[in-house]
């Protein structure tokens, strides 16, 4: 055995070759470093500069002017008919008749929250209209600090799912292309470690993590304010054990597929289930209680969870540790069954 | 030296209801190139990769450099160069990219120049392999190889796919090697590629060898039908037809 230079390791040899595979591939270069930009960007400029919100409501021609008295209402005088069209159509969210006796008949949906909030302004105005007067004085505090917005709630959720995507897209799809060329049967003939060439994959994962953490980072701080109040240690660990989590499961997804088509597919529904449940847009509090516990041990919600706690309330890494350790059991099991499973030509 | 680079007998090789491998032996000796010949579907491409080390036989036993897989595995992949049909090397790396990851693999060989000066891709060095004609390709796959410096040689139908100018630059490589005392085994199903190439040669078919010798005793073998009268002798090709009683199938 003759001693060689560091570069020469075939472990550091194989993850050059991931590299540049990478690099050579603007589009996949973009799509790593961009697509989290334009999704912050476009949702945080619609959810954030938005006053108070004012709803559509539809009501007779003699009652506008009592409910004109709210300023969250956006009062339209229609004939009935007309009125019961626009709600159908979603241009109101409630429609307030006069009915017999003096009497007043609201329409709208129950499951639409802004019927629902329409519907008790539109009640107050004509209540107070008919001479209610309020027997207690109350006042309201505007309460929009940094941390507590749509947009501090999305950035955890945009670093997580960058992570799932690129780690899950990155290495299922590459490890099965390079099948289908017949190359890893052709690797399989030289005397190469089948665990370098698993290994070069995670790795090459965990050089681009800076990129997929700290782009989003900075950019949410310096484009909305979001602010990073845990520290980046805490960050860069949860973000670690996540890449080398979604790595797993893309060697996993990948261990026996034959063709692009059929990768696509899997991929897609591996991940798109915890793009809507794991808590990326919405919390995942709004699904019922019986799928909670599922949601819970997903492991993007896992991620996500942890990293919200530490960016957003500064939670100590250590009050993470069932996350961590149920990231960690996520990483050793896919990783095993991936390499058993693995199809080696 | 072993007496023999590669002992095969009696191997058997199933898939499913097709036996692709039927009872088949063959030697080669060092230092020689030794052909496989035969149709598409024969067995040749089978045997060969069960000679490799990645195709597991039903039964039968394969020798290689006086080891085998069972207990010399690791030992193995370092002394044998391997060539496959049909494996794309990766378009996005350059060729010298793609020789030092190979070459990284084994403990000894040609440093990635040298394996370049060998197959004569020099100004090719630094293009990517998407822009590689397939002779180029081709000769990279050789390369490949090539960098273990291995002891045995096993070609998967080197030339198939290839204009004869690029064939005849690919022999001529190959004749090289042959004369620094390399041992080869190559399968193809071009007759003129074994008559150049090869020492001895076996014609395979339904998973078994019909018959061996060296070209020159193969092509003596065949009597010539008189109604066919040929302005030269017998080549391969008539050996090939007089023995399977069919021209090269497509399938």
């Amino acid at each position: 055995m003759t001693s060689r230079p560091f570069s020469r390791h075939p472990l550091v040899q194989l993850t050059l070759v991931r590299i540049r595979e990478f690099m050579r591939e603007p589009e996949a270069v973009f799509w790593a470093t961009m697509f989290p930009i334009m999704l912050s960007t476009g949702l945080g400029l619609a959810f954030s500069a938005r006053p108070e919100p004012v709803i559509a409501v539809a009501a007779a021609p003699a009652l506008a002017d009592q409910l004109r008295t709210e300023p969250g209402l956006d009062v339209r005088p229609l004939a009935p008919d007309a009125a019961r069209t626009a709600l159908r159509n979603g241009e109101v969210a409630l429609v307030v008749e006069a009915s017999d006796a003096g009497g007043v008949t609201f329409l709208y949906d129950d499951t639409n929250p802004e019927g629902r909030s329409a519907r008790a302004a539109a009640d107050r105005a004509i209540q107070r209209a008919a001479g209610r007067v309020d027997p207690v004085k109350t006042t309201t505090q505007k309460v929009q600090e940094p941390g507590s917005r749509y947009i501090d709630f999305l950035i955890p959720g945009l670093i997580g799912v960058g992570i799932m995507s690129n780690g899950v897209w990155g290495l299922g799809f590459s490890i099965v292309d390079t099948r289908r060329r017949k190359l890893t049967k052709l690797l399989m003939a030289t005397p190469m470690s089948k665990l370098d060439y698993l290994l070069s994959y995670v790795i090459w994962r965990v050089i681009l993590l800076p990129v997929e953490v700290v782009i989003p980072i900075a950019f949410g701080a310096l484009a909305f304010g979001v602010p990073m109040r845990g520290s980046w240690m805490a960050v860069g660990v949860l973000t670690l054990l996540g890449s080398m989590m979604f790595s797993s499961i893309g060697i996993l997804v990948g261990s026996r597929v034959r063709t692009i088509e059929a990768i696509s597919g899997i991929i897609n529904i591996v991940i798109m289930p915890m793009w809507i449940v794991s808590g990326v847009f919405f919390s995942a509090q709004r699904f019922p209680e019986f799928i909670q516990p599922i949601i819970r041990v997903l492991p993007l919600t896992l991620l996500i969870d942890a990293l919200r706690a530490v960016e957003l309330r500064g939670a100590p890494l250590g009050d993470q540790w069932l996350q961590m350790a149920a990231m960690g059991a996520w990483l050793v099991a896919t990783f095993v069954a991936g390499l058993a499973l693995f199809r080696w030509r | 030296m072993p007496p023999s680079a590669l002992r095969v007998s009696d191997l058997h090789k199933s898939y499913g209801d097709v036996k692709a491998v039927n009872g088949l032996s063959l030697e080669v000796r060092p230092g020689e190139c030794f052909g496989l010949l035969g149709p598409n579907g024969a067995g040749k491409t089978t045997t060969i990769e069960i000679c490799e080390g990645l195709t597991s036989a039903d039964s039968g036993d394969v020798e290689v450099l006086g080891r085998r897989w069972a207990s010399h595995a690791h030992e193995l992949r370092q002394l044998l160069g391997i060539q496959l049909q049909d494996t794309q090397l990766s378009d996005k790396l350059t060729v010298a990219e793609t020789l030092r990851l190979f070459r990284s693999f084994y403990r000894e060989g040609p440093s990635e120049d040298e394996a370049i000066d060998m197959v004569q891709l020099r100004e090719k060095r630094d293009a990517r392999v998407g822009v590689l004609s397939g002779g180029q390709k081709q000769r990279l796959a050789l390369a490949c190889a090539l960098v273990g410096r291995p002891q045995l040689l096993f070609l998967d139908e080197p030339t198939t796919g290839l204009d004869p100018q690029a064939r005849r630059q690919l022999w001529e490589l190959i004749r090289e090697f042959k004369r620094a005392g390399r041992t080869i085994v190559l399968t193809t199903h071009y007759m003129d590629e074994a008559e150049v190439l090869c020492d001895r040669v076996a014609i395979v078919d339904h998973g078994r060898i019909i018959t061996e010798g060296t070209p020159l005793e193969l092509m003596a073998s065949v009597e010539m039908p008189p109604k066919e009268p040929r302005a030269h002798a017998a080549t391969l090709e008539d050996v090939f037809v007089a023995l399977t009683g069919r021209h090269l199938r497509d399938d």
